[in-house]
């Protein structure tokens, strides 16, 4: 993937965002996920039934990364089960931390593979994950 | 100017973070390794030289302190690791015996969260109130709306002198002097003002002021608290151990130091006190009106600058001090500051600590210069330069 094709797809998620939108309906799992060393901060609303992320959106304050990260995610997984779900974090994660991974699963979330050469922007990248994390351990325990 | 006393100024190197730290001088550097070199012992151990030389240097900076604040006698200084100690030191010392249910204790949404935190955790155990003066136009604090704040109940006001996102200068004297009138104590976050501008806690005449070393030059971890001498002797101390207590015997009584020691528990921040008292020297020796004058005038000239980009927001262009918060329509804070890193210049981004101020000034995350003495026209220019192209930010802000 070439520099310009990552720097247009993160801008165009930046500045057109993906299902952003504040959701108020306790059907819906909400988790805050921030940035303790910077400012970015983010709630997710996820809908998982049977398994499956059935509706999913975002709101929130955050850098560029963030926000595109937080699209890209959103994008990619509606629909998915969770088991594919924790699969493809599993490999983001890989990716972000430079550890080996899927990059076929990954599709758009490729964009963020060179991530890793500014240390201080992995954590951006990583903040949707987290959250998504926190849901899904959520939606577990509840079940 | 004295661009030349800092090592860190020879790299590539554009430094406007300095509210939330300044650059440390060769000097106060040299000072420190001397200690450490030279006779890096512990204090109040009279039995031998290096001793006596290191309690000697320890306590020549409380004088340095005491005739830099122009406090009446150096039993009202106390060191203390920073800001955050001496204002958890006093609120829980001091005012924790003191205030009784519903009295009211007045902040500002614009303080930073060490003023703000020891406060809440305080109203919380003894069931107190805590207001807010409310802020003008410009996002500053007038005697006017400190007089319609205060109830028959307010006990304590506790503000900033400079604060560290509006960079406004509060009036400290007459706001002290209304609320002595009516009984009411001060308490003083000087971290901003101090290595700024002349403070003289007499004429103020405020009851507490704090402030860190490390924003004027010296090293970080330590730190002042000063009170009249009046209110101090009845300030408990947080921590109980080696240092303070005059005598204890087995059968749990024990007697404490008289002032300043008996604040201080443990074996202190000797390198960091001996840093201190080379910052203060380094600052007198250039002058402290100076750097007022020369940081205003740089802050002036920064606003003007700034003031021509019609995409650039400032949020407060008044103040005299050198703090200048900002954002550029439809991007982010942070990655105006990413961008910024790019070129070595160093900013800050976020909410800066004062996590409240987003009720007064509608807008959570702000980039934040902060200027002092060492930064330059040129700096400003390099800086004016890299944020009059939007584009350009857009296409380099990202990894």
């Amino acid at each position: 993937m070439n520099d310009e094709i990552r720097r247009e797809t993160i801008l165009e998620y930046n500045t057109h965002p993906f299902n952003k939108q504040t959701i108020d309906d306790d059907t819906y799992i909400k988790v805050n996920s921030n940035n303790e060393s910077c400012i970015d901060n983010i709630n997710l609303y996820i809908k998982i039934e049977n398994d499956i992320i059935k509706d999913f959106y975002f709101d929130g304050e955050a850098c560029a990364i963030t926000t595109s990260a937080t699209s890209i995610m959103i994008k990619s997984l509606l629909g998915k089960r969770i088991s594919e779900v924790l699969d493809f974090i599993t490999n983001y994660e890989n990716m972000i931390n430079e550890l080996p991974y899927n990059k076929k699963i990954l599709g758009e979330a490729n964009v963020y593979d060179e991530i890793y050469k500014q240390q201080n922007r992995k954590r951006c990248a990583l903040l949707p994950y987290i959250g998504l994390r926190k849901a899904i351990l959520e939606y577990q325990n509840n079940r | 100017m004295h661009r030349e006393d800092f090592v860190i100024l020879a790299n590539d190197l554009v430094y406007f973070d300095n509210a939330a730290t300044s650059l440390k001088p060769k000097t106060v550097i040299a000072k420190m390794d001397e200690y450490y070199n030279s006779y890096g012992v512990n204090i109040k151990r009279g039995d031998y030289d290096l001793s006596f030389k290191a309690d000697n240097e320890y306590e020549n900076v409380r004088s340095l302190v005491k005739d830099f604040i122009k406090a009446a006698n150096t039993n009202e200084i106390v060191f203390t690791s920073g800001v955050t100690e001496s204002l958890n030191l006093i609120v829980n010392g001091y005012f924790k015996d003191k205030l009784k249910v519903n009295d009211e204790i007045l902040l500002t949404k614009s303080e930073h969260a060490s003023n703000i935190l020891p406060w809440f955790r305080l109203s919380k155990e003894k069931d107190l109130n805590i207001n807010y003066i409310p802020l003008d136009n410009n996002y500053e604090v007038t005697l006017d709306n400190v007089k319609k704040a205060i109830t028959p109940n307010t006990k304590v006001i506790s503000i900033a002198h400079v604060t560290n996102v509006i960079g406004d200068v509060r009036p400290l004297k007459e706001i002290v002097k209304y609320a002595h009138s009516l009984g009411i104590l001060v308490v003083v976050d000087a971290a901003q003002s101090i290595p700024h501008m002349a403070v003289d806690v007499q004429d103020l005449n405020v009851d507490f002021l704090v402030f860190s070393a490390h924003k004027m030059c010296g090293p970080t971890g330590v730190g002042v608290l000063y009170g009249k001498e009046i209110l101090l002797e009845e300030v408990s101390p947080l921590n109980l151990g080696g240092g303070l207590n005059e005598s204890f015997t087995s059968d749990g009584k024990y007697t404490l130091k008289s002032l300043p020691y008996r604040l201080e528990a443990g074996t202190p921040n000797i390198a960091g006190v001996i840093g201190l008292g080379a910052a203060i020297k380094y600052l007198n020796n250039i002058g402290i009106d100076k750097i007022n004058d020369y940081v205003s005038s740089l802050k002036t000239y920064l606003v003007n600058r700034l003031s021509s980009i019609p995409y650039v927001k400032l949020v407060n262009s008044n103040g005299s001090s050198g703090i200048i918060a900002f954002n550029i329509e439809g991007i982010f804070s942070q990655d105006v500051a990413f961008y910024l890193n790019k070129y070595h210049i160093c900013v800050r981004a976020g909410n800066h600590c004062a996590k409240i101020l987003k009720d007064e000034i509608g807008i959570a995350n702000t980039v934040r210069i902060s200027l002092y003495f060492y930064n330059t026209k040129e700096e400003i220019d390099y800086f004016v330069s890299l944020i009059s192209d939007k584009n350009k930010i857009l296409k380099e802000m990202l990894p």
